[in-house]
């Protein structure tokens, strides 16, 4: 009998998993096999933020990404709410007010600026797209408060070992590839596209050391190989910048993180990398603020029906017992 | 069953008084409590108990949902992120319906495969299976439709695609496709409809699903031998035996439930729902929920729109023609040991082609969609009719009892007397 509950739970994730699965390999948002996971405090089953880091991530987020950036379903207040950043709500009001923030109108029709309140959202840099445009060499600097969710990380797995991973993720609740994602665009900056030698028609990828030897190889953002005919070299367009974890390689972001431009008050190194970690620790907040909460009362739910389940399996044992089936 | 007569008896004034006007609980306790279930029933017959659940989960959620919800291409995205965000347990809510119909299309496709293995379509279920065919579509209809209302990116243009098919039907497509918007392209007036629909057909399929359990205790319950109850013996009363087994079968369902709904809320979804739909800017991969990629290979396997369409909708009309198209009037495919593989080789291919609906529609994806679509209607229209005249089924035990007790020897009678049968 315990066999067959044993078998039975099996063939149920294996098959919820399958299924599912399919979708997540579907999806095509995110870079590729270059991005690796990071280890993030709020993954797995008892994950949790740490709120020292959300700070952190967040004085990034002002100081450097929010010039080109909106984060405009944050609110002031939610950064002094449980299970986020929880600056004390002074800090959370007196930042606030730094911020200007249009409002009316007023009893004579005007509109007009005042100081920032809790309640107010987070401005964004740029009252519309068209702004955000033409300030941006033409590209879109997408709003952050949901980018934590809205990319994956895809690794194409063949089919075979598709459903390992599959389960794998969905056992050890994996569930990081925003912030994964957003970490490795921001570490994956390169000076430029790498250097191509062609040898007949197939395009081999060379050092930089091959190309100051050579300066006319052709450089490739991405090469598109077609079996029977000639590489085709991706060129770099004008005004993008080289990543190796962005889909195509050619991002319109110049790479915004540089040791040292943000000086942290609790003494953390300011380094490339981890500017880049809490700023996508934060993202990943902001995204799912109620992460804590879940992962929290997921805990006590999973026990509470394990008990449940246990007690209902005897019972079930009992009524059966000594009935041929 | 139909024969079957409740052993109720109304034990005080109140409830002798209510008997005689609206005898309601007799009712009930006849076909809920002292109803003959066949004693062998395994696991896989806990589906339909689990899938009522899901149905109550979906209604439950969704009204509570609705009532913070906005339908309007403005306020959409927005109103779901604040249930997301500000709704108290708000985010709880919208995982439990979201994981919810991914649950709830999980249940029902091994509810369905457990029809098809044991052939609990056949006489005298035909037209139990036919409703629950019925039943398929709507939740089918619902799904889409309710993905809809998030109003993200792969809402809209998932929309978008599928809407679109029906122009490819002659004649009169463009005109359906435009009164199906409500406009010139799927915009906010779409989403307003698709809202409305979407809150009315689960009561829809609520009707249907009493339809189907309704058909369900005239004809009784098939069962692991595809046998019919013969005697008393064969059977035990549904309280509590059948209802016990289906209460710890739901738990551990709930079980996986909760896991998805607390650790793993997006593993189901897509990244690029979580991105405001934006007409003017269309996403590389457009690819549906996961339970319908099946269907969407089949479509996109056919290199012509119109015989896409008319495939993708015929691989589950086919479904209510399963009573006539199966020749063999050997229920089980436990006791048709060519059949058997044939069906296993089924189902391989509707996950291949659940795969396969997920990959980018070029190369040898598109040659195995072929391949797994045309295996597909040759099971059902060939394979089926063909070798229930040719196939030479197993000797089938002589009752439900005997199967259980191992092939019926000397031992039958006096296990059977010992079993502990209330009545
Ligand atoms: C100079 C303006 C600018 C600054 C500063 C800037 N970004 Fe960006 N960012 C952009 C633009 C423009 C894009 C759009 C890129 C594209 O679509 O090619 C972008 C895109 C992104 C994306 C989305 C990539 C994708 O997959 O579409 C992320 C994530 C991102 N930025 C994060 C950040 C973070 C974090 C910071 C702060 C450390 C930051 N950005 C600072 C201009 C900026
Ligand atoms: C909302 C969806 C559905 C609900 C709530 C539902 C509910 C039920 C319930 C409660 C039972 C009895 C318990 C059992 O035997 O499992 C049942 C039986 C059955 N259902 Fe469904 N059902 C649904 C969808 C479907 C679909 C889509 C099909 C097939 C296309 C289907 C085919 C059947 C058949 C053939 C039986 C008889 C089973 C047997 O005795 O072998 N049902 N259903």
């Amino acid at each position: 009998m315990t066999r067959f509950v044993l078998k039975g739970l099996a063939c149920l994730g294996l098959v919820v998993s399958l299924g599912s699965g399919l979708a997540t390999s579907a999806s095509a948002s995110g870079g590729g096999d270059e991005i690796s996971r990071q280890h993030w405090t709020f993954g797995g089953l008892r994950g949790h933020f740490d709120r020292a880091q959300l700070q952190r991530g967040f004085q990034v987020y002002k100081e450097v990404c929010s010039t080109c950036h909106g984060m405009k379903r944050l609110s002031f207040r939610n950064l002094s709410e449980k299970g986020g950043p929880e600056f004390a709500e002074d800090g959370a009001k007196g930042l606030a007010e730094t911020y200007k923030v249009s409002d009316g109108p007023n009893d004579q029709g005007k509109m007009f600026k005042r100081p920032g309140r809790l309640s107010d959202r987070i401005p964004s840099p740029f009252d519309n797209e068209q702004q955000a445009r033409s300030a941006n060499n033409g590209a879109l600097p997408p709003d952050l408060s949901l980018m934590a969710l809205a990319r994956k990380v895809e690794v194409d797995h063949p089919f075979y070992t598709l459903p390992y991973h599959m389960i794998k993720d969905i056992v050890t609740g994996y569930q990081e590839g925003g912030p994964d994602y957003i970490y490795g665009v921001l570490m994956s900056y390169g000076e430029n596209a790498p250097p191509y030698k062609d040898n007949g028609g197939h395009l081999a990828k060379m050092t930089e050391a091959d190309a100051k030897a050579n300066p006319a190889m052709p450089r490739c953002a991405t090469v598109v190989s077609e079996p029977g005919q000639a590489d085709v070299c991706n060129k770099m367009s004008e005004g993008m910048h080289y990543n190796e974890a962005f889909p195509g390689h050619q991002i319109a972001m110049p790479a915004p993180l540089r040791d040292g431009v943000v000086k942290y008050a609790d003494g953390t190194p300011g380094t490339t990398e981890n500017y880049a970690r809490d700023v996508s620790a934060f993202q990943a907040w902001a995204a799912d603020p109620k992460l804590e909460e879940r992962k929290r009362l997921g805990l006590m739910a999973m026990l509470y029906l394990l008990g449940t389940t246990v007690l209902l399996y005897f019972a079930k044992r009992r009524i059966w017992s000594g009935v041929p089936h | 069953m139909s024969d079957h007569l409740s052993s109720y008896e109304p034990k005080n004034a109140f409830s002798k008084w209510m008997d005689s006007r609206l005898p309601v609980m007799r009712m009930m306790h006849g076909q809920f409590v002292d109803f003959p279930t066949p004693r062998n029933l395994n696991y896989m017959w806990t589906f339909g108990g689990i899938l009522t659940f899901m149905l109550m989960v979906q209604i439950v959620s969704g009204l509570v949902l609705s009532m913070h919800y906005q339908a309007s291409d403005a306020d959409a995205f927005n109103s779901v992120e604040a249930i997301r965000r500000d709704v108290n347990y708000g985010w709880l809510l919208r995982n439990i319906h979201a994981v919810g119909a991914s649950m709830f299309f999980f249940a029902v496709y091994l509810h369905m495969a457990r029809g098809l293995y044991y052939g609990s379509y056949k006489a005298p279920r035909e037209i139990l299976w036919i409703l629950g065919v019925i039943i398929f579509l709507l939740m089918m209809a619902t799904g889409f439709m309710g993905y809809a209302l998030v109003w993200g990116q792969m809402s809209f243009w998932g929309v978008t695609v599928i809407t679109n098919l029906f122009s490819a039907i002659p004649l009169v497509g463009g005109a359906i496709t435009k009164w199906l918007w409500g406009g010139y392209s799927v915009s906010g007036v779409t989403l307003n409809r698709f809202f409305s629909l979407h809150f009315l057909l689960p009561f829809v399929i609520t009707g249907v699903v009493m339809l189907h359990i309704w058909a369900l205790h005239v004809v009784g319950q098939n069962n692991p031998t595809g046998l019919d109850i013969k005697t008393k013996s064969d059977s035990v009363p549904m309280l509590p035996f059948a209802i016990m087994k289906d209460a710890f079968a739901l738990a551990m369902f709930v079980l996986i439930y909760a896991w998805f709904i607390f650790f793993v809320p997006n593993y189901l979804g897509d990244a690029d729902n979580y991105i405001e739909a934006n007409p003017l800017s269309t996403p590389p991969h457009i690819v549906p929920e996961w339970y319908f990629l099946p269907f969407y290979a089949i479509l996109r396997s056919i290199p012509s729109k119109l015989g896409g369409v008319v495939m993708m909708f015929g691989s589950i009309a086919l479904l209510a023609f399963l009573p006539w198209l199966d020749t063999s009037n050997v229920r089980s495919a436990k006791y048709r040991p060519k059949f058997k593989w044939f069906l296993w080789a089924f189902f391989f291919s509707v996950i291949a082609l659940g795969y396969l609906g997920g990959k980018p529609a070029e190369g040898s994806y598109v040659i195995w969609s072929r391949v797994f679509t045309a295996y597909y209607f040759i099971f059902f229209l060939v394979i089926m009719p063909v070798l229930g005249l040719i196939e030479k089924p197993l000797k089938l035990p002589n009752s439900i009892m005997d199967a259980v007790l191992g092939g019926g020897g000397p031992m039958a009678g006096s296990a059977a007397a010992a079993a502990p049968e209330k009545r």
